[in-house]
């Protein structure tokens, strides 16, 4: 029989991933962006993203929604577990989303909305970095609910998973810039992915040492004989993938070091997936403990197979019609 | 103060916020469809620039009213999260269709339909103008259902470990009792206000310029929409009345105001000071027995009072009684002001009497005031529960300490006011610019093209 459950799980993962995919690199333009001039190279950064970024943040509705929808009990014990961080990313997301349309209603603000897009952005990445580094540490449960105190994210390792995603998040806007723009932002963003890369392989590596050490379950996982054969591929997919990165930027390409940068984090999300599979909540609840029963999943999952398509069909049909590089007249 | 008071408040500030938002742009987004429409039909540059100037307004509303819903998608586990392990597995199915179904077909055809007018067409152009629309409207459906079933739960069966979970059928928990009205009322809400927005502003312009083309356009089409929807909208508010009469009596009782049974016809009470510790209403203005005929259709018939229902099943009287009188003063204010418009059409003097358009401009936030109290009626009304009947609101909360509640809610009341007040003001500022012969799309407006009008469009614009 098919496991509807893995096949939810596998859908929010899925979601996840999209989420990264998407929204890490417009968030990682919000990151980047006191560092462009004033002016026509702002704007233009701006532009690259404004009619896509809407879209690209569905996925984190989508993502959570589907877990309040196929895993109620993960939903109900996890966003009180990271209360703080959570309303912290919410908070960003409120500052960088109005500031796409308020910086061009008020030239004499603008000033401030661009810093307003720039806090929010780093605000809602650190605060998903420190939220995937609390879940991953592990979070105090008691039967079925969240059982911690309002502080319980709070730890250097948090910290460094926070600090591991604006990194990786401006890595990934450094590589937009470089396919959609031209000349000296181009250039610019090149130097940026150069450096961003390397601070990226350097956190990868870091926070991977330091989560073997969390959980026992996470160990074994990675360092026990037969698992570590297939574990072993990860790291050095990673290698690789770094190599064609480099490689890519130094030959002036437009588009390859953006897919790269993503192989770098389908990489990560790959190493997560097999740390914490099959947990929902890592090394406390596993999925089947969490799921909605099978009459909703499967509701959801009818019309998830035939949205999804769909989805992705105009999701892919809205970048197809911006594609290329943002001229100077930009969309307008 | 206590963590359960703390989350509720913070919940009704941010859906508030919220609701403002979806409220306008449903009836905005299509607004702009119809505007679209007649161009591509007519080729009148007159609605072009109507739809390019509100196009830029409806990009800053969808903005604020995006960012405020999600929001909301995370307020339930954050401070509700007991209700949302119980309820997940019937309302979270439903929200996720919400996603898959509205808010991606939303969010993927605005950049098309916000900046995309010069790559792909006027055809094609339009075809996401009514996507966005419809995203509006699937949207409203959805989240209407879930809080629908809320007030009038059926369908669900209750798990070993306390949970709802789903019945057989999900069309019965999809269309729950009081659904229906509940669409229909809160859809037509939002197209009314709309149309008082739109017409306010075109009233504003009217006063300044009777003979500005764009302005009386506008005024006209609003016009009729208040006209044609405020007596709809009285019928089926009378008729979500009934439905609440048989569904969740209680609410009917506070929002009449009635502390005490009557066995032989119950007043209506039309304004006092409801006193929940003596259990009266206070100056009562009363018509004898008109709550029966309303309610019943029937001079005589008993009603009972919130004498018969357990003091700890009560909801708060006052509030839901206050609210329920500004709504429907409301919506005859927007009766009076469709009759008003249309003996003006009748006399040929709609864009020339000054009066009509001051009463308009006044009426502009009314259909925001209106959707508000609406809200208010039914959810305080719905209170002490979360899940009507089932689950009560202190059994929902999540295990929260105060401080960290009361530190967030802090938080959203600060930002909230900051960035929406300042995004109020820009849409102000937007509406208080009359509407040009050749308006610009949103994207650049302020930087290029300011104060540089060609000549031709002027004269293209006027003769339009
Ligand atoms: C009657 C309609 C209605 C009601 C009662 C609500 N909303 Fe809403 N919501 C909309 C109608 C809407 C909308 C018109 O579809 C919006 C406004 C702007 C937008 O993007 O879609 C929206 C936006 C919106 C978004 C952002 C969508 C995006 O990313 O594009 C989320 C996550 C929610 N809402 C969630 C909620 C929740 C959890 C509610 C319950 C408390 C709620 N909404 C009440
Ligand atoms: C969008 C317009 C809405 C407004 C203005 C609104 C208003 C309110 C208000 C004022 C309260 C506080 C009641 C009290 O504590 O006395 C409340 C509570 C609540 N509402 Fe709504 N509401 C709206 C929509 C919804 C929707 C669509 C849902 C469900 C999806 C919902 C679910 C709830 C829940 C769970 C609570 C908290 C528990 C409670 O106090 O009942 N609301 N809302
Ligand atoms: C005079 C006419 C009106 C009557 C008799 C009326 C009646 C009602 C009733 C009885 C409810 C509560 C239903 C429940 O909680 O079970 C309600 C809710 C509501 N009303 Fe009205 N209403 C009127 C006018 C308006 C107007 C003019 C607007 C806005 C423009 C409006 C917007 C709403 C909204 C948004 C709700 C909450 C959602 C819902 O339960 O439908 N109403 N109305």
């Amino acid at each position: 029989m098919i496991d509807l459950t893995v096949i939810w799980a596998c859908i929010i993962g899925f979601a996840i991933i999209a989420y990264v995919v998407m929204d890490g690199f417009d968030l990682g333009i919000g990151i980047l962006f006191p560092f462009f001039k004033v002016g026509q190279n702002r704007d233009t950064a701006m532009n690259s993203i404004a009619p896509v970024w809407d879209g690209n943040e569905t996925w984190l509705v989508m993502g959570v929604g589907g877990l309040f929808a196929a895993f109620p009990l993960a939903y109900a014990i996890i966003l009180p577990a990271l209360y703080a961080p959570m309303i912290a990313m919410l908070l960003g997301l409120v500052f960088r989303g109005v500031a796409f349309e308020f910086r061009w209603r008020d030239p004499a603000h603008r000033a401030f909305w661009d810093k307003a897009f720039t806090t929010g952005s780093v605000i809602a990445t650190f605060a998903q970095g420190i939220a995937l580094g609390a879940l991953l540490q592990g979070i105090t449960v008691d039967e079925r609910a969240y059982a911690g105190g309002w502080w319980e994210w709070l730890s250097p390792f948090s910290l460094l998973t926070g600090v591991g995603l604006l990194i990786g998040y401006a890595l990934l806007g450094a590589c937009w810039l470089n396919w959609k723009t031209e000349d000296g932002l181009q250039r610019q963003a090149v130097t940026y992915a150069g450096r961003l890369g390397i601070g990226l392989l350097i956190m990868i590596g870091v926070i991977s040492l330091a989560t073997l050490r969390l959980e026992t379950q996470y160990y074994q996982r990675w360092l026990s004989f037969p698992g570590v054969v297939a574990t072993a591929q990860v790291p050095l997919a990673t290698l690789i993938v770094t190599f064609l990165f480099y490689r890519s930027l130094r030959l002036k390409r437009d588009a390859q070091p953006f897919f790269c940068a993503l192989a770098l984090f389908g990489l990560c999300l790959i190493g997560l997936g097999i740390s914490i599979w099959p947990d929902v909540v890592p090394a406390r609840v596993t999925i089947w403990e969490a799921a909605a029963p099978v009459r909703s999943q499967l509701f959801m999952l009818v019309g998830a197979s035939i949205m999804l398509p769909v989805i992705l069909v105009y999701t892919a049909w809205s970048y197809w019609v911006f594609r290329g590089k943002v001229g100077i007249e930009g969309y307008h | 103060m206590d963590a359960i008071i703390l989350a509720r408040a913070q919940f009704a500030f941010t859906v508030s916020f919220h609701f403002l938002f979806p409220a306008f742009s449903i009836g905005l987004a299509s607004y702009l469809a119809v505007l679209e429409a007649l161009w591509l039909k007519t080729g009148k540059g007159v609605y072009a620039n109507l739809f390019r100037y509100w196009l830029k307004i409806f990009a800053v509303v969808f903005a604020m009213g995006v960012v405020s819903g999600i929001v909301m998608s995370y307020q339930f586990g954050t401070n509700w999260s007991v209700f949302s392990d119980k309820a997940g597995p019937v309302i979270g199915p439903l929200m996720a269709y919400e996603v898959l179904t509205a808010f991606f077909l939303e969010a993927g055809f605005l950049g098309v339909m916000l900046f995309g007018i010069n790559k792909v067409g006027r055809k094609l152009h339009f075809v996401a103008t009514l996507a966005v629309a419809l995203g509006t409207f699937i949207s409203a459906f959805w989240i209407l259902s879930v809080n629908s079933w809320m007030q009038t739960p059926v369908g669900y069966e209750v798990g070993a470990n306390g949970q709802f979970l789903p019945g057989p059928s999900w069309l019965t928990i999809i269309f729950n009792p009081s659904f229906p009205y509940r669409l229909f009322h809160t859809v037509l809400a939002a197209y009314l206000t709309t149309a008082f927005i739109v017409g306010a502003v075109g009233a504003w312009h009217l006063l300044k310029d009777r003979s500005n083309p764009g302005a009386r356009k506008m005024f006209s089409m609003a016009m009729w929409m208040a006209a044609i929807l405020a007596p709809i909208q009285i019928f089926a508010g009378d008729m979500h009345g009934l439905n609440t009469l048989e569904y969740q009596p209680v609410k009917v009782m506070a929002m009449e105001g009635h502390f005490q049974s009557h066995p032989n016809g119950a007043p209506l009470i039309l304004f006092g000071i409801p006193n929940s510790t003596e259990q009266r209403v206070d100056y009562a203005v009363e018509i004898p027995k008109a709550s029966s005929l309303i309610l019943k259709h029937e001079l005589d018939a008993p009603l009972k009072g919130l004498d018969t229902v357990p003091q700890a099943d009560r909801p708060p009287v006052g509030i839901v009684f206050w609210a329920f009188r500004v709504m429907v003063g409301i919506g005859f204010a927007m009766f009076g002001i469709g009759l008003l418009s249309m003996i003006a059409r009748w006399r040929k003097a709609l864009y020339d009497w000054p009066l009509l358009h001051r009463f308009a401009v006044l009426m502009g936030p009314s259909g925001l005031i209106a959707v508000l109290a609406g809200w208010i009626v039914t959810e305080v009304g719905r209170q002490p529960f979360t899940i009507y009947g089932l689950l009560r609101t202190t059994q929902s909360a999540s295990p929260l300490d105060a401080p960290a509640v009361a530190s967030s809610l802090l938080a959203f009341v600060v930002v909230y006011f900051t960035v929406f007040g300042m995004g109020i003001w820009y849409l102000l500022h937007l509406m208080k610019k009359p509407p040009e012969a050749h308006e610009t799309p949103p994207g650049d407006a302020p930087i290029r093209s300011a104060g540089i009008t060609p000549a031709p469009a002027i004269i293209e614009g006027a003769s339009a």
